[in-house]
């Protein structure tokens, strides 16, 4: 019996999209007084569950606004999830936005540092990483250079090296196979799937099917912010197929 | 509660680097650096001692030194509050794509203006020594005012990031109120004089002020003024007290609202 790593029960979120938006205390007290302030409630995802076992490898099939990144975000922990639970043993790794910490002003050093504390990692890991960081990423003597001078390839290149430098147990990847130049893109492919041969957890949104197909083992289909397929690949690729055709 | 501890350990460092970040980038574009935060106090106390000595006529030789206190301890407030009012708008970037736990933002913007507050205390220091303001045994309480001064602007801080996130005008009507705080806050002038008028009032009910007048009280060689003490420490407890729950009630809407 393998070990659950992950467990997704009755997730809902729900965003209160209010019609104008209100985002200063003038206006705030002018329609509170008038009384115009209503919102339309909105369910971005509703009654999600399935749980996952160590080294299982998820695809996420849906089209543009099913709920796919919001999941990943409720379940990276950056959105909390109006109601249900999500139990997750072992370290996230998500790959949503390369260098979502770095700071334009310092250099590419400065920022292993500070990307790496966002992400949770210690000093002394980071020390003890931080050739192997700047080797991957291959910038070389840039590494001293503010980032502001990066190019957006260089910037992700380093972002991938800092966020892959851990083993983690929950991969979460949206559509992030692409990064660099195709050197690095293979570089970084290879690491990847080094993380699939020990048996990492993989949580993957995509819309090229081919890519999820090749790379997962199970998939859910969402639409409207609910599940309306789970099981393994083929089964629900091929309902995504039907729906895409529609 | 044990969750909090365990989560606060695991992104300590962050906080360190939050803290080394403000402080390095503060400073970073400007030749004389950190030197800045001894600079500017020491520039202003000569103007405003220009101004409010000379020109009014005030002959007391440690009158710079009253007003360096006064200045050091608002600009303290002043910028550490309008700096926590804004973290969290500014890292909205970051809170957006991953997760922290989002209190590191005020609290690291407090902790960075509130060392360079540190740093800037060596100006009194050394004026104090200049117009030689006899060091006395007093002077050991001074830590009582700076540990409420923190706390102070942490509570007011935390309860500012909070508002600031649903009302963006905030920003304006708290500059504004700072105004009214520095103007009674007797920086530049005795209060005394106020109290003569009648208006003596409007120290009792300002907690800057209450701390602004024990660190007073400590440099210059007195014990502390109790009701000043009293209001002050209550004050910032509450403040904190009320900030931290207002924060952590709406810490799980901030992301929705920047």
């Amino acid at each position: 019996m393998a070990k659950t790593v992950l467990t997704v029960d009755h997730v809902g979120m729900k965003f209160n999209l209010s019609k104008e938006r209100v985002d200063n205390l003038k206006e705030y007290v002018i329609k509170r007084l008038k009384g115009q302030i209503s919102y339309n409630e909105f369910w971005a995802l509703k009654d999600i569950s399935f749980s996952l076992q160590k080294g299982d490898r998820l695809g996420i099939l849906g089209l543009n606004g099913a709920g796919k990144s919001t999941l990943l975000k409720v379940i990276a922990g950056v959105l909390k999830a109006t109601e249900g639970d999500i139990s997750v043993k072992g370290r996230i790794v998500p790959l949503l936005e390369l260098g979502a910490g770095f700071d334009r002003q310092y250099t590419g050093a400065e920022n292993i540092y500070l990307y790496g504390s966002v992400l949770g990692y210690s000093k002394d890991f980071l020390e003890s990483k931080y050739d192997e960081i700047v080797e991957f990423s291959g910038l070389g003597d840039f590494i001293d250079v503010p980032i502001k001078n990066y190019s957006s390839g260089m910037k992700s290149r380093l972002g991938f090296s800092i966020a892959t430098i851990v083993e983690p147990e929950i991969l979460i990847l949206d559509e992030v196979l692409s990064v660099g130049d195709a050197k690095f893109r293979k570089k970084s492919e290879k690491k990847i799937i080094g993380m699939f041969d020990k048996g990492v957890t993989v949580l993957f949104v995509s819309h090229s099917l081919e890519q999820v197909q090749r790379l997962c083992n199970k998939a859910i289909l969402l639409e409207k912010g609910r599940i309306i397929a789970q099981g393994d690949i083929d089964s629900v690729s091929k309902i995504y197929l039907k729906k895409t055709e529609e | 509660m044990k969750q909090y501890i365990k989560n606060f350990t695991k992104y300590r460092f962050l906080l360190a680097e939050l803290v080394k970040k403000g402080i390095k980038l503060k400073y970073r574009r400007s030749y004389l650096g950190i030197l800045w935060t001894l600079l500017e106090p020491l520039m202003t106390m000569m103007v405003l001692t220009l101004v409010f000595g000379t020109f009014f006529g005030k002959d007391d030789p440690t009158f710079p030194v009253y007003i360096l206190t006064g200045r050091l301890l608002y600009s303290c407030f002043s910028t550490s509050t309008k700096m926590a009012m804004k973290s969290i708008r500014q890292n909205a970037p970051m809170i957006k794509k991953v997760y922290v736990p989002k209190y590191m933002y005020p609290l690291s913007a407090v902790l960075y203006e509130y060392i360079i507050f540190l740093i800037s205390l060596i100006v009194l220091v050394g004026v104090a020594g200049v117009l030689q303001v006899k060091p006395t045994i007093y002077m050991f309480q001074a830590i009582i005012p700076l540990v409420i001064l923190f706390i102070m602007v942490l509570g007011v801080g935390l309860i500012l990031s909070t508002l600031a996130v649903f009302f963006r005008d905030l920003e304006y009507i708290w500059g504004v109120a700072l105004m009214l705080i520095m103007y009674t806050c007797a920086i530049f002038y005795q209060p005394e004089r106020v109290i003569g008028t009648g208006n003596g009032w409007v120290f009792s009910i300002n907690p800057l002020y209450a701390t602004i007048a024990n660190f007073r009280d400590a440099v210059f060689g007195r014990p502390l003024g109790m009701y000043n003490l009293c209001f002050s420490a209550i004050f910032a407890v509450g403040s904190l007290i009320v900030g931290i729950v207002i924060f952590v009630k709406n810490q799980d809407k901030f992301i929705l609202h920047i």
